[in-house]
């Protein structure tokens, strides 16, 4: 969906295509939950905003639970430009929900006012959050970001909140790393952290066809059950 | 004219400290007798039994949208609507289209409110010409013409400099200046409150402190030039500090609060209704309690809707390209006698506020039930239930974050220059 489009237009014309599901991404948050309120097929939130991006929790959850069995327990350290991130926010949920500690880790005009009310332990300092982590997974950061007033230069955001393997010799042995996609290499994670392992972005993307898959599966032919949709 | 007898109420006049039951006599357009046992003879009779009889509210921030958007609204819709909630006089904003900062425009107004408005229209014209923070404006012919005050409202004058000659010019023609205080810089991108509900719900934060430090500037303009300035729609704790202390200096500053700013909080927001989206936005449940703690102890003078109409399609877009604004005349009352349900001010005192002070702060008439004065008048009962559906009220539009909620307290009627024009049972009467 673009901007300035009628929320309730949106709606009435997906209706009319009677459709078994419904996928809505759009730039501001709370829309995919605005269309759902008046639509009767369930509603797919596929981003968001800064708000939610939901099955990209669940492939980043599916994914550590291949690694380590287990998610309970666990310390996840998120590390980016959380003010803007959609995927932050749903993972955050998503860990917290299933007892693992969340942390994040920003230059400070990149962490929201108030986001330790979401359960979150916030740290300026990527030594002190990747300290004993499980769990590293950066953030992709928007080249406009980077030219604003949120940070310097590339060059100081890559040396001060940039994954390579000397910043990882802080977490746990066994960390592995994550990252949304796309990675800006040599930015937020360094080369050879992109490519092998403890990296499981490849993982995470196929992980990403099979939680859509079943997101897929579950909610199609819920229509004539549930009634009203509702923002998955 | 007529004759009318209000017959039987409570009778509250915040000039006079009168609070105590008895009858109103109209005659010919003013208040003729207040009293016990009033002779009725002739008299068309207005029943106030249980209810109270005020001076009409006088709403000193609105947005008529007359003349360029009346599909918003326009001066006779508005003026309704304020009829019906109790109000009787109004000053409206100059963001029209043209422009109100030229005589021409402020004339037109007033104007169309004598001819088409049931309530007192009273334009407020811009301080800066075309409202672009630039030029003062003319501001000597635009009084003459009939300008109650002087604002840019919304497009916040953000150069320091400017504001200072704006101040200064104004005392030119003793002019009150009206400041929406936001600094744009702060505001950045922000569409609510920033804050733990911002960041929960993923919407650009536009913090408190975007308010405060305008505010803050231009208090000490007005320290510094010795002007008369209006803080509008205060919605954070720390503007209500710093106004406070402006005052116990002698800064020659008055301010008003809105309903929605005493009573709700961001968490309005959370379903992404754009009917919460509010400038400045709706803050948290602390900013709300020192509204209503400097609204009591009179740091805040008076109440003022900004009562703001959109259209459907223009709220039924995101959140971030919904415009920001909300109905205010019909839901005003009931939502501000929350206050006296919790105890927290008086009827006298929250009449004061409606009324009396606005009126004082543009130097207009009424505000007062005195013997002699124009019979702008309210009958209110506090206690009636009633569901707002702005479907059914007076305004072009429908944005209103109380659509379909019970409501407590209802203006039953509302007397303009003698003349009844409200009636809750009979609706908008004139013309
Ligand atoms: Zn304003």
């Amino acid at each position: 969906m673009k901007k300035s489009e009628s929320i309730l237009d949106t709606a009435r014309t997906l209706d009319a295509m009677d459709p078994d599901l419904v996928i809505v991404r759009h730039a501001v948050a709370g829309v995919p939950k605005r269309i759902a309120d008046v639509l009767d097929a369930p509603v797919v939130n596929a981003g968001d905003g800064a708000h939610e991006h939901p099955t990209q929790a669940l492939l980043d959850m599916l994914t550590v639970r291949q690694v380590k069995e287990r998610l309970e327990g666990l310390t996840v350290t998120i590390v980016g430009d959380i003010l803007h991130s959609r995927v932050a926010r749903s993972n955050i949920h998503g860990f917290l929900k299933m007892g693992a500690e969340v942390r994040i880790a920003a230059p400070p005009p990149m962490i929201p006012v108030g986001v330790e009310s979401l359960g979150v332990k916030v740290f300026t300092s990527v030594r002190d959050a990747l300290s004993g982590a499980d769990v590293v997974m950066a953030l992709r950061i928007q080249h406009e970001r980077l030219t604003g007033s949120y940070v310097p230069s590339i060059r100081e955001y890559s040396t001060t909140f940039g994954i390579n393997r000397a910043k990882l010799h802080y977490a746990k042995d066994d960390v592995i790393v994550m990252h949304p996609g796309p990675v800006n290499r040599g930015v937020e994670l360094s080369h050879e952290l992109t490519d092998d392992r403890p990296s499981v972005i490849l993982d995470q993307v196929r992980n990403g066809v099979a939680i859509r898959m079943a997101v897929l599966y579950l909610f199609s032919g819920r229509k004539s059950q549930s009634g009203r949709g509702e923002a998955a | 004219m007529s004759r009318i007898l209000v017959r039987g109420g409570r009778i509250l006049d915040p000039t006079t400290n009168r609070d105590e039951s008895g009858d109103v006599l109209i005659e010919g357009g003013v208040i003729a007798a207040v009293g016990e046992g009033l002779d009725a003879r002739g008299a068309e009779i207005i029943d106030a039994e249980g209810g109270w009889i005020a001076p009409g509210f006088f709403d000193m921030h609105t947005h008529l949208r007359e003349p360029g958007q009346e599909y918003k609204e326009d001066i006779a819709s508005g003026g309704r609507s304020a009829v019906a909630g109790g109000f009787t006089s109004v000053a409206c904003m100059a963001n029209t289209h043209p422009v109100n900062d030229d005589p021409a425009t402020t004339g037109f107004i007033l104007d169309r409110g004598r001819h088409e408005s049931p309530a007192r229209i009273y334009p407020i014209a811009a301080a800066t010409r075309g409202l672009a923070g630039e030029t003062v404006t003319e501001m000597s012919a635009l009084a003459e013409a009939g300008a109650v005050a002087f604002s840019d409202d919304g497009r916040t004058i953000q150069d320091g400099g400017v504001m200072r000659h704006v101040l200064e010019y104004s005392k030119l023609v003793d002019g009150l200046v009206i400041v929406h205080a936001e600094d744009c810089s702060l505001v950045g991108a922000g569409v609510m409150n920033e804050g733990p509900v911002s960041t929960r719900l993923g919407l650009p934060g536009n913090p408190s402190i975007a308010e405060d430090v305008l505010v803050m500037r231009d208090l000490m303009l007005a320290e510094l030039t010795g002007a008369r300035l209006h803080v509008a729609h205060v919605s954070s704790g720390v503007s209500v500090a710093a106004i406070r202390n402006a005052k116990e200096r002698g800064v020659s500053v008055t301010a008003e609060v809105s309903p929605h700013h005493l009573t709700l909080t961001d968490e309005a927001a959370i379903g992404y209704d754009t009917n919460t989206k509010v400038a400045p936005p709706l803050r948290s449940a602390a900013d709300v309690a020192a509204c209503r703690e400097g609204l009591v102890d009179g740091t805040l003078d008076a109440i003022a809707t900004d009562h703001a109409p959109h259209a459907l399609h223009e709220k039924d877009l995101d959140f971030v390209e919904a415009p920001p604004g909300l109905l205010g005349f019909e839901t005003a009352l009931p939502v501000v006698l929350d206050l006296v349900r919790n105890g927290e001010i008086t009827p006298l005192e929250l009449v004061r506020r409606l009324s009396t002070n606005p009126a004082r702060i543009l130097n207009r008439p009424g505000g007062d039930l005195a013997v002699g004065s124009p019979a702008d008048l309210v009958i209110v009962d506090p206690e009636r239930s009633w569901l707002y559906d702005p479907a059914k009220g007076y305004s072009k539009s429908r944005n209103s974050p109380w659509a379909g909620q019970m409501m407590q307290g209802r203006a039953i009627a509302t007397i303009v220059g003698g003349r009844l024009v409200y009636h809750v049972d009979k609706g908008v009467l004139v013309p």
